[in-house]
């Protein structure tokens, strides 16, 4: 035993560091300075070599030997940047890559209670955006990496997980397939960008990908974290429909003359539906982990969370554990390393009818909510029902009872495994083997019970109830395997790195549902659904680097798909990229202001195949279910029935969509990186898109098919700019600010060569049936709104049915429709911000909007005089827009309703404080608070612009959070 | 691994599907399910079509729309998107509820194409013996959709057969024109063919009138087929030939000749003779009705179809289980023009199937239930007064009558008066079987035989599925010589464009095929 003491500095400005991590190498011994840069500690004798780490610097090793003083300089770090990145099939060093390329890691993920892992990253990644699909316990998200690159088919990026590319689609009883992860598992997410980073993963990248990495266990010592919170969510906005006295006052004024027989149907109440149907709720979320080394060859890292979240919206509940196991076990002088990882997950999902939103909206105001003695045979709810005392099936169902009276259920299990073997060979330890063997199993089911008293549901309530049964499963095998040759060629300085490999994956799912009456009736037959589809690839990358200077990646992928016929099934997808490290140039050698200094150009192709359907070549037949049947009848009336054979429409020569990306770049850093950032142009097009469209009527077997037409583009630049404003021994202040313009533009739609074709009709719209206000046209960005031109009268004030004649004609129809705007963004910003003084710390983040239009379809559908009253057997609720439009009829496609919803809102604030003296320092302990969706800035008159489609009805209102957590760990 | 098949028990590939001659007649049941059922899960789930709610774009329930709303018969006060434009006639070529009958009629086009196809291959084989006789009820069934399609839309929709193969291409229209002679002489040639008339293509031939199952097509089918298409050549050419007609007497004449049609009479207790025809149980007044959809409230079920006819036309004061449903969707009602074709025209006539409590006759709000007398000429009720199958879910079993006797006898009044000017007594005879039969007096001549054919037409088919039509061919669907309420979209009713006899081509299709013209004025 031997007792040292000492001070440890910067070598940068001779300040004292504090919170600096020494360590004995190889024990568990070790401890941190204090605010003074002090230490103490003992250590096990002269031979004890001290290890000293901390963000920003180099590590320092150095040998305790005699002293009993050690005093220590530590050299900041441009090594720092030289992170280690994930890519696929492998990992480069971030200066050795030609591509776009973005990793985050888990410090400067967005914290505080997230619906969904995708929100970690929101804002943070220029090029990227992420929509929620509302504010629902594990609500799905949207990623879009640089715009979408297809109309119809997925435009989701490719999510790898620890190396095992996933099923990203949804499985039954779970909205977002990203749910299997624990927000508190990852260690980074890295975007690939570009088709020279991506191509790698050919026929699946041409939306990006995105590599998600979970922690793993270290050397050394045994560690432990608990991470817990507790969390309120609150209601920021509700939607303005006419209150009880606004609607009395409307209703008399329509009717009293007209039709005052209506009015007879008016209640007594004064109910405000919105709040009947949402909440204040309140949510928690717990976490332990440990990692460590067991007998110093087997680090470990185990995890288990639980969460628990209530919904705003009444009623709507996820339950979730998860539980992570990572092994890296070293053999054979670290020759072979292998990993092992395991994932599982839990959840319990009650789902709340999203229904009675809108339901709510437009529900009468009049209307008591219950009445146990006047609606008793409804469960006490109120219900619109005949003269019989039967509910009316197409009247509105009680928003409240929707979420009461119905028992949505799921329950989710899945399980994302995998073994990676990787071996140095013993007599060449250049040439290195990797096998990976995953599998990503998920099973989802559950339970939809309807209430026997429910009005709603005409059918339960005549048959004792309902019972829904759904079960979903889901395999997806991988097994990949790769040769990588390293070789450095000392003379010209030339690193050459060789890769090849082969892929096969298998995906398989199944659905079976049932649905019988409480009574024991079937209501829909058993429903039996299987389908399946294997991808087997090879690829290959080779690097170059010489002289750290110049830098070549190329990678070619061939994909071999089932969903294609034969003669479309393989896709070939070559990329190319070349970067040059400026700041290694000798000519800069004695620039002190610039750091950092690459360039980067790439090119690259790849595919689409993630189609939704696996025979879509495939002419098939679906045989009928027994409620589907043709009939015929004996002459003495008894009945014949006769099940049917359906042929599907389809397209033989479906194929490939191909991408292909131009991409020019630079990454900068500026005073030893104090200040950096990137800088990126791309060009994307995309050729055979896979686009639904109608198709001439005859020609197939349906009115609209998946096929391979047209061409599209999008167009961008990307910047980012993060700075170390202040960083001193008390101050830590950090900024970054990134900008993404996108363009995209439909180049080619050629189902024909005609230049009046208009285009692909797209999003469906509520109101009427097969109504459309999007559409895709040449020239235009795809889900341009096609709408009519609204003339105003001189008050402002739309007139209705009156539209700009745009041709002349004397008649409105299809033709006087024009294109205008859309729903992607043109610029989207997100910035963030970090303060830490002393022990304190704050940060910030929030994004930026321009240029998104969103149709406003809650008023459109939802403010008009017919909604007032249907057939005079139910009245009904408008919004206030009334009062601007005073329209009667619904004017579904006026350009009235789409709005600029441009936006700034203020994701997250938190401030954090630091105890780093807990026992003697070996505990550490953090409590912390934030609020998520602080605010909204917008002139969107709708409940919230962030709508991912841009077509506004039926969203989930996005709660305001407010949260309290603490961390634990020693 | 690559070359996958359908793992799923309900899929299978076309090469693979049809073994037997049983499951040729799935095939072909799938044809006549189209009519009935909107996809191959009752009442919804795997549609046929895409983009539209699949309840309406069920093939009765779009026809009805078409057919019925239009006219005086019924009024529709349903806010659907661009559905109250069809009451009014001030429909456009983006109208989504015209847009998914006009797909739903070429689609079951396309299906007995792909069917005969399909079918054609086992012609001659041991086993297959039935197999032409089904390829020429797929061709009837061609034949009937194309009439539809001829009818609504005109010449000029595109046209395909079974030698057009599935895939890209853009069908051709059937002719230059709007009215002209291509697509009426080919379901004119494919109608004679399949009766056995034309030499040269007689492989397929329809079983003998009454030969077939209730729901199945037979020669009578045809005949009747033939018969609307002779009857309204006029409209569908655009000029009159007397030979025209004659053939339409003729083809009358066979189906008469047949002997195995009766006018259904019997009055039971608690429905009349002419109630029984539209009761759950319709299929035991088969001696009169020649051809039907037919419909099961557990085996096919679908929010279109009579259904749709019953569920739409309960509401007010009116108790739903009095007719067979627990749904009332209280949408469709008549005109005041319409009851007085009874209450002024024909008094005390046991046809005027209307619920009145609660119900005025004139309507000043379209979207009122309560305004225009509901009609209760569907029902879900069996003769001896027992419920359908589904009474609880109001899916109907009442099957819906395309072609029956009654039309026949008065189309062949009218054709003679086309002729002659004037009604033969025989056929005067024949209307008076009808009268006696629905519960009105007799009628000794007629004056004014147009205006006296153009209302029986209604008292004795109305919700049928023929106004329209009719109002066509008499040349009173548009103008303003017959207005009824909300004709043109005003409560009293005005006049509207001529274009409106056609209904235009939908925007989406023009788009998509560029070889398809836009009917006029559209």
């Amino acid at each position: 035993q031997q007792a040292i003491t000492g001070k440890v500095i910067s070598g940068d400005d001779q300040q004292p560091i504090p919170g600096v991590n020494i360590v004995e190498k190889g024990t568990a011994n070790g401890t941190i300075t204090d605010f003074d840069g002090n230490y103490s500690m003992s250590v096990s004798g002269p031979d004890a070599i001290l290890l000293f780490s901390f963000v920003g610097y180099q590590d320092t090793e150095q040998q305790v030997g005699s002293q009993t003083t050690m005093n220590i300089s530590m050299a900041t770090s441009v090594e720092e940047l030289s992170e280690v990145v994930v890519i696929g099939y492998g990992s480069a060093k971030k200066e050795d890559l030609t591509g776009s390329v973005k990793a985050i890691s888990a410090s400067d993920f967005n914290q505080g209670s997230l619906n969904s892992p995708q929100e970690l990253l929101n804002g943070k990644v220029p090029g990227v955006q992420i929509t929620n699909s509302g504010g629902a316990p594990g609500a799905n998200s949207t990623i879009r990496i640089r715009g979408g690159s297809s109309l119809s088919a997925s435009n989701d990026p490719l999510i790898v997980i620890d190396g095992v590319p996933i099923d990203n689609n949804e499985i039954a009883g779970m909205a977002n397939s990203l749910n299997t992860i624990n927000p508190n598992d990852i260690e980074t997410f890295t975007v690939l960008k570009d088709a020279s980073a991506t191509a790698i993963y050919g026929s699946r990248a041409s939306n990006g990908v995105i590599m998600i990495t979970t922690k793993k266990g270290t050397s050394g010592g045994i560690s432990l974290d608990y991470n817990g919170t507790f969390s309120v969510n609150t209601v920021p906005k509700t939607i303005e429909s006419l209150n009880s006295n606004q609607y009395r006052e409307l209703m008399n004024t329509r009717f009293e003359t007209t039709n005052p027989a209506v009015l007879d149907l008016l209640g007594d109440a004064n109910t405000d539906w919105q709040d009947e149907i949402l909440r204040t709720s309140v949510a928690t979320d717990h976490n332990v982990s440990v990692g460590g080394e067991i007998a110093e060859f087997l680090p470990y890292r185990a995890s288990v969370g639980y969460s628990l979240n209530d919904g705003i919206l009444k009623t709507s509940q996820l339950k979730r554990w998860t539980g992570n196991i990572n092994l890296n076990p070293k053999f054979f002088d670290d020759h072979l390393a292998v990993n092992i990882s395991a994932k599982g997950m839990n959840i319990e999902n009650r789902f709340a009818d999203t229904g009675a939103l809108n339901g709510a909206i437009g529900f009468d105001p009049t209307q008591v909510v219950r009445d146990p003695e006047r609606f008793a045979p409804y469960g006490g709810y109120f219900a619109w029902a005949g003269s019989t005392g039967l509910p009316i099936n197409i009247a509105p169902g009680n928003p409240l009872a929707l979420l009461e009276q119905k028992l949505d259920k799921s329950t989710v299990n899945r399980f994302i495994g995998n073994i990676q073997l990787d071996y140095k060979f013993h007599f060449l330890p250049e040439l290195r083997a990797n096998l990976n063997l995953g599998t990503d199993r998920s099973k989802g089911g559950g339970n939809v019970i309807i209430d026997p008293q429910a009005a709603f549901d005409l059918g339960a309530f005549q048959n004792e109830g309902a019972n829904k049964r759904y079960d979903e499963k889901k395999r997806n095998e991988l097994l990949d395997f790769y040769l990588q040759y390293v070789h450095k060629f000392e003379g010209p300085d030339l690193n050459f790195d060789l890769m090849a490999g082969y892929s096969w994956q298998h995906f398989w799912n199944e659905k079976i549902e049932t649905d019988v009456f409480g009574n024991g009736t079937i209501r829909n037959p058993e429903l039996i659904q299987r389908s399946e589809n294997f991808l087997v690839s090879f690829f290959g990358r080779l690097n170059l680097n010489l002289k750290n200077r110049y830098l070549l990646t190329a990678t070619l992928r061939n994909d071999n798909s089932s969903r294609f016929a034969e003669g479309n099934r393989e896709g070939v997808f070559p990329s190319l990229a070349f970067s040059w490290n400026i700041d290694q140039e000798s000519f800069m050698g004695g620039s002190g202001t610039l750091s950092t200094a690459k360039i980067r150009a790439g090119y690259g192709i790849t595919g689409q195949q993630d189609i939704g359907e696996d025979y879509g070549y495939l002419g098939i037949y679906t045989r009928g279910q027994e409620t589907a049947q043709a009939i015929g009848y004996n002459p003495d009336g008894s009945p014949i029935f006769v099940s049917t054979l359906r042929p599907e429409g389809f397209d033989a020569d479906l194929k490939w969509e191909t991408t292909t990306t131009w991409n020019v770049g630079i990454d900068y850093g500026f005073k030893d990186d104090r200040f950096t950032g990137s800088l990126d142009l791309y060009l994307r097009t995309t050729d055979d898109l896979l686009n639904t469209i109608p198709i001439p009527a005859g020609s197939n077997l349906s009115n609209e098919l998946l096929t391979n037409v047209g061409s599209l583009e999008n167009r961008g630049i990307e910047f980012s700019f993060d700075a170390n404003i202040i960083q001193n021994q008390d101050w830590f202040w950090s900024a970054g600010i990134n900008f993404t313009y996108n363009v995209n533009e439909i180049t080619k739609l050629t189902q024909v060569d005609d230049p009046s074709y208009k285009g692909v009709p797209t999003g469906g719209i509520a109101g009427g049936t097969g109504n459309n206000i999007q559409i895709h046209s040449v020239g235009y960005p795809a889900f341009s709104f096609f709408v009519w031109e609204q003339i105003y009268d001189e008050n402002g004030n739309p007139i209705e049915n009156a539209y700009v004649d745009r041709d002349g004609n004397g008649i409105i129809n299809d033709d006087d429709k024009y294109r205008y705007k859309n729903s992607a963004p043109d610029v989207l910003m997100g910035v963030n911000t970090k303060v830490t003084y002393k022990n304190w710390d704050f940060s910030a983040s929030g994004r930026a909007s321009f240029g998104n239009y969103v149709y406003n379809n809650v008023n459109s559908d939802g403010a008009f005089y017919n909604k007032l009253q249907t057939n005079g057997q139910f009245t009904g609720n408008v919004t206030t827009n009334i009062y601007e439009t005073n329209f009667v009829t619904p004017q579904y496609f006026s350009d009235y309703y789409v709005e600029d919803a441009s936006y700034f809102r203020l994701d997250n604030i938190m401030i954090g404080y630091n105890f780093n003296n807990i026992f003697g320092g070996k505990w550490r302990a953090r409590v912390y608070g934030t609020v998520n969706n602080v605010f909204v800035i917008t002139g969107y008159d709708g409940l919230d612009p962030e709508v991912f489609d841009g077509i506004d009805n039926e969203v989930y209102p996005r709660p305001r959070t407010f949260m309290l957590g603490v961390n634990l760990g020693f | 691994d690559l070359d996958v098949t359908p793992i799923d028990p309900n899929l299978n590939t076309a090469d693979k599907v049809y073994q037997t001659q049983d499951d040729l007649r799935e095939g072909l049941a799938k044809i006549y399910a189209g009519f009935s059922v909107s996809g191959q899960q009752g009442p919804a789930g795997q549609g046929d079509l895409s983009g539209f709610d699949e309840g309406h774009s069920q093939y009765l329930r779009g026809l009805f729309v078409c057919q019925e709303l239009p006219t005086e018969e019924v009024i529709n006060g349903w806010n659907d998107g661009n559905l109250p434009k069809v009451s009014q006639m001030t429909w456009g070529d983006g109208n989504e509820f015209i847009r998914s009958f006009y797909y739903r009629a070429i689609y079951q086009v396309s299906l007995a194409n792909e069917f005969i196809r399909q079918a054609s291959r086992f012609v001659g084989q041991e086993g297959f013996e039935r197999v032409p006789e089904f390829i020429a009820e797929a061709r009837y069934l061609r034949a009937f959709s194309y009439w539809h399609a001829l009818d609504l839309f005109g010449n000029g929709v595109p046209f395909v057969t079974e030698a057009n193969e599935v895939g890209a291409f853009l069908p051709l229209p059937a002719g230059e024109n709007a009215r002209g002679p291509e697509l009426y002489k080919y379901i004119e040639s494919e109608a004679l063919a399949i009766i056995g008339d034309n030499p040269e293509d007689n492989a397929n031939v329809l079983p003998d009138a009454e030969a077939a199952v209730f729901g199945e097509a037979d020669k009578a089918a045809a005949y009747m087929l033939l018969g609307k298409l002779y009857l309204n050549h006029a409209v569908y050419l655009g000029s009159e030939d007397n030979g025209e007609y004659q053939k339409g007497l003729q083809i009358l004449q066979r189906l008469y000749d047949a002997g195995v049609y009766s006018l259904y009479t019997t009055d039971g207790p608690n429905y009349s003779a002419y109630e029984a025809l539209f009761l759950a149980d319709n299929q035991l007044t088969s001696n009169e009705i020649i051809w039907a959809f037919t419909f099961d409230g557990l085996n096919a079920k679908t929010f279109g179809g009579t259904t749709y006819i019953i569920n739409a036309s309960m509401g007010g004061a009116m108790d739903q289980t009095d007719y067979g449903t627990a749904d009332a969707w209280g949408g469709n009602r008549t005109t005041p023009e319409f009851v007085d074709y009874f209450e002024v025209d024909s008094p005390n006539d046991g046809r005027a199937l209307f619920f009145t409590e609660g119900q005025s006759k004139e309507i000043q709000n379209q979207d009122q239930f309560t305004e225009g007398y509901a009609v209760v000429k569907f029902k879900n009720k069996k003769q001896d007064g027992s419920d359908g199958s589904n009474l609880s879910e109001g899916f109907a079993d009442t099957n819906f009558p395309v072609f029956r006797l009654a039309d026949a006898y008065l189309m062949t009044a009218e054709l003679e008066w086309r002729i002659n000017g004037s009604i033969s007594a025989a056929s005067i005879g024949r209307i008076n079987e009808i009268r006696t039969r629905g519960g009105a007096s007799t009628v000794n001549s007629i004056t004014d035989p147009k205006d006296f054919l153009l209302k029986e037409r209604a008292r004795e088919l109305y919700w049928e599925g023929h106004r329209r039509t009719d109002l066509v061919r008499f040349g009173e669907l548009v103008g303003d010589n017959y207005v009824w309420a909300f004709k043109g979209g005003i409560p009293s009713g005005t006049s509207v464009n001529s274009r409106y006899n056609l209904m235009p081509i939908p925007s989406t299709d023009v788009n998509a095929n560029p070889n398809l013209k836009q009917n006029p004025g559209y």
